[in-house]
Parts: structure tokens; C-alpha cells; sequence
């Protein structure tokens, strides 16, 4: 058994709570959500946090809800309740794609979305998604409310822009029309991290597409969006040699390392694949003939 | 000796008083979390041990400082390597008579050596004075690449053994050099490569630990430990300790998994041993995960240099192998002492050769030391791996298929007892019905035609073929000991007054499922239901001495004790049943479960009756004694040899390099079955293994020797969803000397899989003109060979 350093437990009641706790206790104190990036952690001494403040009481931080020409999606929404969700599955089944690749069900029933992004991991899944519809994330501290895009939220690996009194309450994810998105993985073996992956999503306008984005976790520092792929993808029609030509641009946008996953080399053909395949689905989707 | 299908009655009885598809009468109690583990026991004042390990592969202690963590509240003891010396306790000796740091005193020699401990109030504490021990190192240069190991100018290791001025461990040989070299020289076909058996780790559930409890008194030990070998360790913790045998009793309770890393004797038991002796009271030592993957008994690492000579129709003639070997820091390889190698010499296979030579050094390195059996029966894995992948580099030359090509070189029938060109007998065998048994399962030309059609497509589907004769239960006495031990097993059984039983044996099931395998040979040769007899193992002041489970020896050797000890007991009843029904014992007849007189049924006695004389008031036979019981110890005569035909079919997609293992089909014969079911479970437990060394699995290093798979997110375990539904079949091929003719199948598909699932990969990357590919295959690695420029897992 591995066993973490001495630490001191609380449970917040609410989100004033916890972002006032947060304030008070500084930069030795982490909330804990699903505690399956946290723990892991602390049970190998690579984080060795004072205090833990427990915000998984918080109940307005568990929510998929339309408002306001927008999905809307709490912090502590589970991996589960994505995966689940029928309201994402409509409009934005990249959500379901990557929800059935990450992690296994023990691990998806306790991890959230909210604890996802803000670990940062360089090779976490839900990053990329996020990237690719073009959320948003909604942060807050004793002094109000912030937004901010995906590339903003990602500072560096395992950093992000919250800071050490904020919170992460939820993402928001605009809906247009004529939507399709999708998301491939390749990982070693079930439940591993991913190689690489890739998300890719779409917004059509008739026969061409209007608007594009992609999301690569595993092939650098951080997720981010690629502007050049956007920038291939909008206003052109659809076609085998546009998703070839727009994974080679993902493939030379990215630094992947060598490591036990796999080569650069490999990684970078990955990029290039996986995007072509994930766009491929994308625009299927959105053109009705893929569900 | 003949071959015939598994029993229709033994595959489908399910309350068989013998041998059939028994429910396991250890399940109950295991799978409703009942099992009682070493870390489930709680002893009253027992104490936590943890240790303390260098960050670092080679370096020169230069100081420690334990003061801080002697410090901390509820810390009780902090020991180091110096504190050890002092009592002559630093270094312990290695299954394979070198010696082994318990403590470094001198220098740490790989990533996680043990460097001090910590014995502490609770488990917490212990861990948190860890980080209070500041340990001075000064870097050595490491040497990690085992093929410069041998270089001159390179660090020399092992510098604590007298005039050690290089890295070298040993050579070995076996088979003919000159005949071998004259058959290659004249053959037509020479084909060679380079075959890697990637560092791997058995990965048990559970990890390994112990409670030491001494007391004082008494002056007597009590160990509970994850041990395979309880008696054999015993022995060696009195050598190690100097108390005296009789005053050590080893209890190694439930065990979650073993797969050979529970056969070693771990610095932490002799921690924990150690702590006890000085602090009177018990003190539990249990790895971490990490621990457990970074520092216990590997698996494997083995560079083989392959040559196969044939003719140009196609009949192999002679295999040759040069083989690198990496023992890690110290050289603790688990084998019979005459067998640095294991059995690696049955690396000729199933094949009938005109010649064969393998020659191995074995070297030092800064890596954990090991070398242990892997559920491979002795580095049959690596030999079988070896033989089935260079044959099929053979076909690919050839351009003919590889079933083939097996089909026309396996040994006949005729040809057994068959005597091997590197000196090994194989018992029995019926090569060729298990192969094409194993084709038809498999729709063999049906899959060929597939596969052509799907490459006329550009889809990438391979199908993999390998056979593999094992070699189990060691051993002969004559030729196996561990360390100065016989390999031969005691076992001893007695029939309780109401024909209830007890069976006592030297072995240790980790979920084999012995409760049940063992009851059920006393069953079958005394008629007793297996329900009604006790199996007992695994505690030393109450089972006979034996060497342990390991190398798939429980049922070829205690199995054959089992079934001996209670013919003997039989024996015995029948002449208290002449007694009993007043008969000449020659006019008894034996109905499994009671002796009747011949001719006539209705005067009979059951094993009961017989029981309750035997204990009872009443008369016994001149001279026989009463009681129910018998002691024998069994020495193997031979290795029993099962074997096998395995067929893998994957589809690899072309532009991931994802591998997908599609279907499995295992023949297996291990002769006679026992339980059919437990037959059929330890094959998917192999074969689960075999896919997880093929595809996913090795214990990687950087060049610093830092261990780089410690834990199970780097060193993956395959899961229901990487394996397919397996598709299993058998043939019973008897062994003749054992007494119910079991050859044993714990490892049978551990070692035939790999070749098997490599085979099949490798075979579907033939449209890209690749003929060999090292585990692990990754789809990195699978994507590396599609480009032509395939690494070495070093
Ligand atoms: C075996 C295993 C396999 C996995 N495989 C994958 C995989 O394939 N793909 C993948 O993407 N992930 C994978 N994960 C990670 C998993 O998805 C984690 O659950 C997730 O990354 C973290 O979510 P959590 O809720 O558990 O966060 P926690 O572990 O509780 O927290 C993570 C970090 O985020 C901070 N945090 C949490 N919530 C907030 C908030 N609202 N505001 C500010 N800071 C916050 C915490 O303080 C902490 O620093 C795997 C994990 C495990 C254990």
C-alpha cells in the first residue's frame, strides 16, 4: 500500500466555502474532486498538499443543462454523466466517443471534468474535447466571475490559468448549427492514456465547412487549439485529400516527446491520422449520415 | 502410450469422486473476500517496517543520517546497511549461491536498492521517516546496456567479490559445437536473427511481504510470508540467521499470485526477520506497488542469436543459439543449481534435429537482480520463444506456410521416450493430432484465404502458429537440488476415524486451486469425496518438506506424492478389509470407495468402515498396526513433457498500427486431466499473460538505469478487452512414469503464447517484407517495423 504525507481534510458546503478555504489556507491547499488524478499522486509523495478541501458536496457544480444558446456543463460533472448524457450525445457525440476510451468505469464514475482540466495533464482527453468544440471555462473567485477560452486555460503542462484562490465552476460550449464532432484515440490498452488523440469538430454551411477546430492531447506540452487548421478548414468542401492535407498540418504543429507510449515519429503519424479520422466522422456527423 | 480426446464423463460430471469438472472448493472463500492474506493478519503490538531505496543505479554510499527520522514520534527503530554489518546480517545468499546485498553497505547497484528501514508504530510512520534519511551518494557511472557490459573500460559492479575486475557471471553450453557448425556448414538454407526477450515482471495482485514474529521466550521465529517455497525458505533463513530450523516455522497463508516472483528470498523478509530478533516483537513488512515492480524477481532478458539450418524442401536439421543474458546486480536466478540457464537447453523444441548448440554468457548489470521463473518453467519461455520464432523466419525464407512446415519436422510418435540432441528425454508425445486439431478449430485454410483476399485489399490480417513442448516438475534428485536441496517432494496422508481426510504437502497454491486439484487425486485413487478431504499446505511445523510451487512442479511431483501416499494408505485398508470380511487380501476387489470380495458384491466394506476399524476396538489384522496413514517422499524419475499447438489470428490496422488479437485457439495436452476446469483456467490465465508480453508488457530503463516502469500505468497488465474469447481444446498424451500419468499445465500457455501472437503479428506485416519484430508490440513498435526500422527493446 502506498500512503500519502500527513494532510488536514474539509469539506466544503459551498462553493463560497470552498474558494474562501482555498483563500485563507493559500498555496498549500488543492480541492479534491474525484481525487483520481490527486490521489494517485499523493500516495507516490509527487504532491504533498496540506490541506484537502473536499468539494464534492457541491451540488451546483453537477449539472448538464441548454441555456442561453449554450451547453452548459458543471465542474464536477463525472466522466459517468457525460458519457450518459443524451443531451451532449445530440449535440456533441465527441463527448461519448472520448468518455468510452478514458480511463475504465471505476475511474470514470468518480473523475470529473472540472478536475480533468485543471490537472492539465499534457495527455488527458477532456482538454481536447473541450479544445475542439471551443469551450469555455468559467472561473471563479471571492471577487467574481471569469471566462476564458480553452488556449488561455492552458498555461503549461500541469498549469492553468486558475489560480491559487479560484475555482473552476463550469464550461460552456456555444451551439451553432450544423454541428458534428468526434474523437479518436489510440492507447496501448484499454484504460491507458492515450498515445496520441485526437477530437476534431465541425460547423457546416451547406457544402463547405464553416468553421473548424482540432484538439490533439499527448503530442506536446499542452492542448491547444491549431490555428492553421482552422484556417484550411474554413470555407472549404469536404474531401479525403482537405482531411489529409489538414492532418499534416496538425502533425507539424505539434512537439510530441519519445517515451514508453511510443516515438515521436509515431506520435506525429498519429497526429496526422487520427485527425484525418476524426474529421472524417465530424463531417459525417454533421452531415446527418453518421450517428 | 496412446493419445485420446479428454473424457466426456470428466469434461461434463459436476460431483465427480475423482478427477472432473469439480467446482473449486477454494472459490468460497476467495472470491467472497474471505482469503486470508499476509497484510490481513494483525498480530497484538505488531509493528510497520518500510525502506528506504536509492534513487540512484550505481553510486558509493558516501553517508547516512538517520537522526531525523529516529526522531519522529512513533518511530521505534532505523536500521542501515552498517547497523547490519555489525551483526553479520548485510548480505544473504541468492537462489543461485552468489550474494546479495540485505542492505547496502558499500555502494547501491541498481534503481531501489534497499539502503535502510524504518520500523515504526503504524505503517504511516514509517513511511513519513523515510523522507527524514539523508543518504550522501556519490554517482558511479551505470552500466545498463547489457551488450557493452563486457566492455574493458566499463564500471565494474560487483566489486564486493574478491579479484571481481569485470562484469562476467558465467558461460554455459550445451549441445555439440562441432557437429552443429558441420550441419550448418553443408545445409542449404541458413537463416539467422536476433530475438530479444524483452525484461518482464510476474506482477502478482498481491505483492510481496511478511510478519516476523519472534519470540523471545520461546526463542522461536514464526514467519507468515507470500512464499512459493515455505520449507525451502525455511532452511535458508536458518543458514541466513543461524537460528536453528526447528525453531523457524514459515505459514504462508492465502497467496494473490506468484508466478515465480514469490520464490526468492527478499532483503525486506530478512528486514523484517532481522527487526523482530532485536525489538521482540512481530513487525510486518508489505511492498508497495512500486516496490514490488522495481526491485522483486524479474523475468526474462535474454538477446538471442538464432541460427536454423535446413533444406531447401523444408526439413530443419540443426538450431543454433548465442545467447546475452542480463542478470541485474546480483544473480539470483531461481533454476536447480546445475541449470545456470534453466532448462533453456530444450530450445531445440519440437523438432526432430540433427544437431544443436547454444552457448550463454551472463553478466552484471545495474538493474534489479532476478532472473526468475515467470510462469516459464525454468526459461522454457525464452527457449520455446526462440525455437517457434526462428522457424518461422525459416518459413518466411522458404515462402512455405508455417503449419506447414511444423507439420513436416514435429517429432513422430514412435520416436518417444525421445532423447534430445542437448540431452533431455521427453516422456511422451503426439505432435501432429494436437496441430491439426488445432488447424481444423481454427478454419486454418479458410483463415489463409481470408488473408489473401484481405491483402489484395490492403488490409492487414496475420495468423501466428506455434508449438511448444514444456518441461515440468523438477526434478530428479540426481540431477536437480536448490542450493544443496533435493527436488524431490514429501506428502502425507491420513484418514480421520469417520473416512474423512487430511493431506499434508510441502507445495503452495497462489490460485492454482491445490484445495481442490489435490483432493480430488486422493479421491480418485481412494474414493473418498474430494469435499471430505482437507488439503493442508503451506505451514512448515505441519506439512512434510518439499521445494515448493513453482517451474508447474505441484502436480507432476506432489501431484505424483499425492496419488502414491494414498495407494499406500490403500494398501493398508485392504488388508484390514480381508480382516474385516475375512478374506484372503488377493480375493479383494477395489470399487473406488470399498473392497469387495470377488465374486461376490454384497459382501463388502467401504473406505469408512475400513476408517472406523482402523481406529476402532475391534481386531486388526496380525501385525498391522491401527491408524490410517502413510508418509512418503516422491523423486521424480523424468520431467514430464506437455505440449502444445497455438494458432492466433490479429488484424493490425494499417494506418495506427493498432493490433487486434481476433481469435485464439489453444491445443493443449498435459495428460491426464485432473480438472478440467482448473486445466482450462490456468490456460487463460497463460494465454492473457502471453498477449500482455507480446503486445504490451517490458520493464524499461533509461540510460541512467532509472526503472521506468513502476507502476501499472507504465507497465501494463491486459484486461478482458485486449484478449478474445478463447477457444481451447486438448489431447491426452499420458506421461509413463507418472503415477496417473499428469504432466502438469501451469505455464503450458504462458510459454506457448508469446511465439504464437508474435507469429501472427509479424506475419501480418509481411505485405511490408518484415520477418521479425522484437516484443514488446506496441503499435508504436508494430508502426516502427511498417518503416522499416525496427529498434532493439533495450
Ligand atoms: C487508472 C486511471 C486511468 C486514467 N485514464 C485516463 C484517460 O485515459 N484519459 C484521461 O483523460 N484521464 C484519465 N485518467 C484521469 C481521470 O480522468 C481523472 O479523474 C481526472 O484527470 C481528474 O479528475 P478528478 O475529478 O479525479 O480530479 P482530482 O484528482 O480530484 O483533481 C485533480 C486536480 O485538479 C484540481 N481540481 C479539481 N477540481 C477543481 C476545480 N473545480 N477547480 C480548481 N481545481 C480543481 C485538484 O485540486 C487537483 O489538483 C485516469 C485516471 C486513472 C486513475
Amino acid at each position: 500500500m502506498q500512503v500519502p504525507a500527513p494532510f488536514e481534510y474539509e469539506r466544503a458546503t459551498s462553493v463560497e466555502h470552498a474558494i474562501a478555504l482555498r483563500e485563507r489556507l493559500g498555496e498549500e491547499a488543492r480541492f479534491i474532486a474525484g481525487g483520481h488524478s490527486l490521489l494517485p499522486m499523493m500516495k507516490l509523495r509527487l504532491a504533498n498538499p496540506e490541506y484537502l478541501i473536499d468539494i464534492n458536496d457541491l451540488s451546483e457544480l453537477f449539472h448538464i443543462s441548454e441555456e442561453s444558446g449554450e451547453i452548459r456543463i458543471g465542474a464536477m460533472t463525472r466522466h459517468r454523466d457525460l458519457l450518459d448524457s443524451e443531451l451532449l450525445a445530440e449535440h456533441f457525440p465527441i463527448f461519448r466517443d472520448a468518455e468510452r476510451v478514458i480511463a475504465d468505469p471505476v475511474v470514470r464514475n468518480r473523475g470529473t471534468l472540472g478536475g480533468s482540466l485543471c490537472q492539465a495533464d499534457p495527455s488527458e482527453d477532456l482538454s481536447a474535447v473541450c479544445t475542439a468544440v471551443d469551450a469555455s471555462c468559467v472561473i471563479r473567485s471571492t471577487s467574481g466571475e471569469r471566462v476564458v477560452s480553452m488556449s488561455d486555460f492552458h498555461v503549461g503542462p500541469y498549469e492553468t490559468a486558475v489560480g491559487d484562490a479560484e475555482m473552476l465552476t463550469e464550461i460552456r460550449i456555444p451551439l451553432k448549427a450544423h454541428a458534428g464532432s468526434a474523437y479518436e484515440k489510440v492507447e496501448r490498452r484499454a484504460g491507458d492514456w492515450a498515445v496520441v488523440s485526437a477530437g476534431a469538430a465541425v460547423w457546416m454551411d451547406g457544402d463547405v465547412i464553416a468553421d473548424g477546430r482540432v484538439g490533439l492531447a499527448a503530442v506536446g506540452p499542452n492542448t491547444t487549439s491549431i490555428g492553421p487548421v482552422s484556417d484550411a478548414l474554413r470555407g472549404v468542401a469536404p474531401s479525403e485529400d482537405l482531411y489529409r492535407r489538414v492532418g499534416e498540418i496538425a502533425a507539424a504543429n505539434c512537439s510530441p516527446q519519445t517515451d514508453q507510449r511510443g516515438t515521436a515519429a509515431y506520435k506525429s503519424h498519429l497526429a496526422l491520422e487520427l485527425t484525418r479520422r476524426s474529421l472524417r466522422r465530424a463531417v459525417a456527423r454533421a452531415q446527418g449520415q453518421e450517428a | 502410450m496412446t493419445t485420446t480426446e479428454p473424457s466426456p464423463e470428466a469434461v461434463e460430471e459436476e460431483r465427480p469422486i475423482g478427477f472432473g469438472r469439480l467446482l473449486r472448493k477454494e472459490d468460497p472463500r476467495l472470491i467472497r473476500g474471505m482469503g486470508k492474506f499476509v497484510d490481513d493478519i494483525q498480530l497484538p503490538g505488531m509493528l510497520h517496517l518500510a525502506i528506504l531505496r536509492s534513487p540512484m543505479a550505481h553510486a558509493r554510499i558516501v553517508s547516512i543520517d538517520t537522526s531525523a527520522a529516529q526522531a519522529l514520534p512513533k518511530v521505534v527503530a532505523v536500521i542501515t546497511g552498517a547497523d547490519l554489518a555489525e551483526k553479520g546480517l548485510a548480505w544473504m545468499p541468492t537462489l543461485s549461491n552468489d550474494v546479495q546485498a540485505v542492505l547496502a553497505t558499500d555502494k547501491v547497484r541498481f534503481q531501489h536498492q534497499e539502503v535502510a528501514f524504518v520500523v515504526a508504530e503504524d505503517r504511516y510512520s514509517a513511511r513519513d521517516a523515510l523522507e527524514l534519511i539523508d543518504v550522501e551518494y556519490e554517482r558511479l557511472d551505470p552500466v545498463i546496456d547489457v551488450r557493452t557490459a563486457l566492455d574493458a573500460d566499463v564500471p565494474v559492479i560487483r566489486d564486493d567479490l574478491e579479484g571481481k575486475t569485470d562484469n562476467h557471471i558465467f558461460d554455459w553450453e550445451t549441445g555439440d559445437e562441432a557437429a552443429t557448425d558441420a550441419v550448418f556448414d553443408s545445409a542449404d538454407v541458413v537463416v539467422s536473427e536476433e530475438i530479444i526477450y524483452p525484461r518482464v515482471h510476474p506482477a502478482p495482485m498481491e505483492t510481496c511481504g511478511c510478519i516476523a514474529d519472534f519470540e523471545r521466550v520461546a526463542g522461536k521465529l514464526t514467519l507468515w510470508c507470500t512464499s512459493q517455497a515455505p520449507h525451502a525458505h525455511r532452511t535458508v533463513y536458518a543458514l541466513v540467521t543461524g537460528l536453528p530450523e526447528h525453531k523457524i516455522r514459515l505459514i504462508a497463508p492465502d497467496i494473490g499470485g506468484g508466478f515465480g516472483n514469490k520464490v526468492p528470498i527478499y532483503p525486506g523478509y530478512v528486514c523484517a526477520i532481522v527487526a523482530s530478533l532485536v525489538i521482540g516483537k512481530p513487525v510486518k513488512w508489505m511492498e508497495d506497488r512500486t516496490e514490488n515492480l522495481v526491485s522483486t524477481g524479474f523475468a526474462r532478458d535474454y538477446v538471442m542469436k538464432a541460427d536454423i539450418a535446413a533444406t531447401k524442401e523444408g526439413k530443419i536439421l540443426a538450431v543454433r543459439t548465442d545467447v546475452l543474458a542480463d542478470h541485474g546486480a546480483f544473480n539470483g536466478v531461481a533454476a536447480p543449481v546445475k541449470y545456470p540457464a534453466g532448462f533453456f537447453g530444450v530450445f531445440t523444441g519440437s523438432y526432430d534435429l540433427e544437431a544443436a548448440y547454444a552457448k550463454m554468457t551472463a553478466v552484471y548489470t545495474n538493474k534489479a537482480p532476478g532472473g526468475v521463473a515467470y510462469a516459464c518453467s525454468f526459461r522454457i519461455t525464452e527457449a520455446v520463444y526462440l525455437v517457434e520464432r526462428i522457424v518461422d523466419c525459416l518459413a518466411y525464407e522458404l515462402g512455405m506456410d508455417p503449419a506447414e512446415l511444423r507439420l513436416k519436422n514435429l517429432l513422430k510418435p514412435e520416436q518417444f521416450p525421445y532423447s534430445t540432441k542437448t540431452g533431455w528425454v521427453y516422456d511422451s508425445g503426439n505432435y501432429e493430432p494436437a496441430l491439426r486439431k488445432a488447424m481444423e478449430m481454427a478454419g486454418y485454410d479458410e483463415l489463409r484465404r481470408e488473408q489473401a483476399e484481405k491483402r489484395e485489399r490492403g488490409e492487414l490480417m496475420g495468423i501466428g502458429v506455434s508449438f511448444f513442448t514444456e518441461a515440468v516438475g523438477a526434478g530428479p534428485r540426481k540431477d536437480m537440488d536448490i542450493l544443496g536441496l533435493g527436488m524431490a517432494d514429501g506428502c502425507e496422508l491420513r484418514i480421520h476415524p469417520t473416512g474423512k481426510a487430511v493431506i499434508r504437502l510441502s507445495v503452495k497454491s497462489q490460485g492454482q486451486g491445490h484445495e481442490t486439484t489435490f483432493a480430488q487425486i486422493v479421491a480418485e485413487e481412494i474414493g473418498i469425496p474430494p469435499e471430505d478431504i482437507e488439503v493442508l499446505e503451506g505451514d512448515t511445523d505441519n506439512t512434510p518438506f518439499g521445494l515448493g510451487t513453482y517451474g508447474s512442479r505441484s502436480t507432476p511431483v506432489s501431484g505424483a506424492a499425492a496419488a502414491l501416499v494414498t495407494r499406500k494408505v490403500r494398501d493398508k485398508a485392504q488388508i484390514i478389509a480381508s480382516g474385516m470380511l475375512e478374506v484372503s487380501v488377493a480375493d479383494l476387489e477395489w470399487n473406488k470407495g470399498s473392497f469387495s470380495v470377488k465374486g461376490d458384491p454384497s459382501k463388502s466394506v467401504t473406505i469408512q468402515d475400513i476408517a472406523m476399524r482402523a481406529h476402532g476396538a475391534g481386531d486388526l489384522p496380525e501385525g498391522i498396526e491401527g491408524g490410517l496413514e502413510a508418509q512418503i517422499c516422491y523423486n521424480p524419475e523424468n520431467l514430464t513433457y506437455p505440449f502444445g499447438a497455438y494458432i492466433c489470428v490479429v488484424d493490425v490496422d494499417p494506418g495506427t498500427a493498432v493490433v487486434k488479437v481476433r481469435r485464439f485457439i489453444a491445443v493443449d495436452d498435459c495428460g491426464t486431466q485432473i480438472n478440467p476446469m482448473i486445466i482450462e483456467g490456468q490456460v487463460h490465465g497463460g494465454l492473457t499473460d502471453g498477449v500482455g508480453m507480446a503486445t504490451m508488457q517490458m520493464i524499461a530503463f533509461d540510460e541512467d538505469g532509472n526503472c521506468l516502469s513502476g507502476s501499472l500505468m507504465d507497465y501494463l497488465i491486459p484486461t478482458a478487452l485486449e484478449v478474445p474469447d478463447w477457444e481451447t481444446g486438448y489431447t491426452v498424451t499420458p506421461s509413463p512414469h507418472h503415477p496417473i500419468g499428469a504432466k502438469g499445465i501451469g505455464e503450458s500457455a504462458t510459454v506457448g503464447s508469446p511465439p504464437a501472437v508474435v507469429n501472427a503479428i509479424v506475419d501480418a506485416l509481411k505485405p511490408y517484407g518484415v520477418r521479425h519484430a522484437d516484443m514488446p508490440l506496441t503499435p508504436s513498435r508494430v508502426w516502427e517495423a511498417m518503416q522499416g526500422n525496427h529498434t532493439p527493446p533495450i
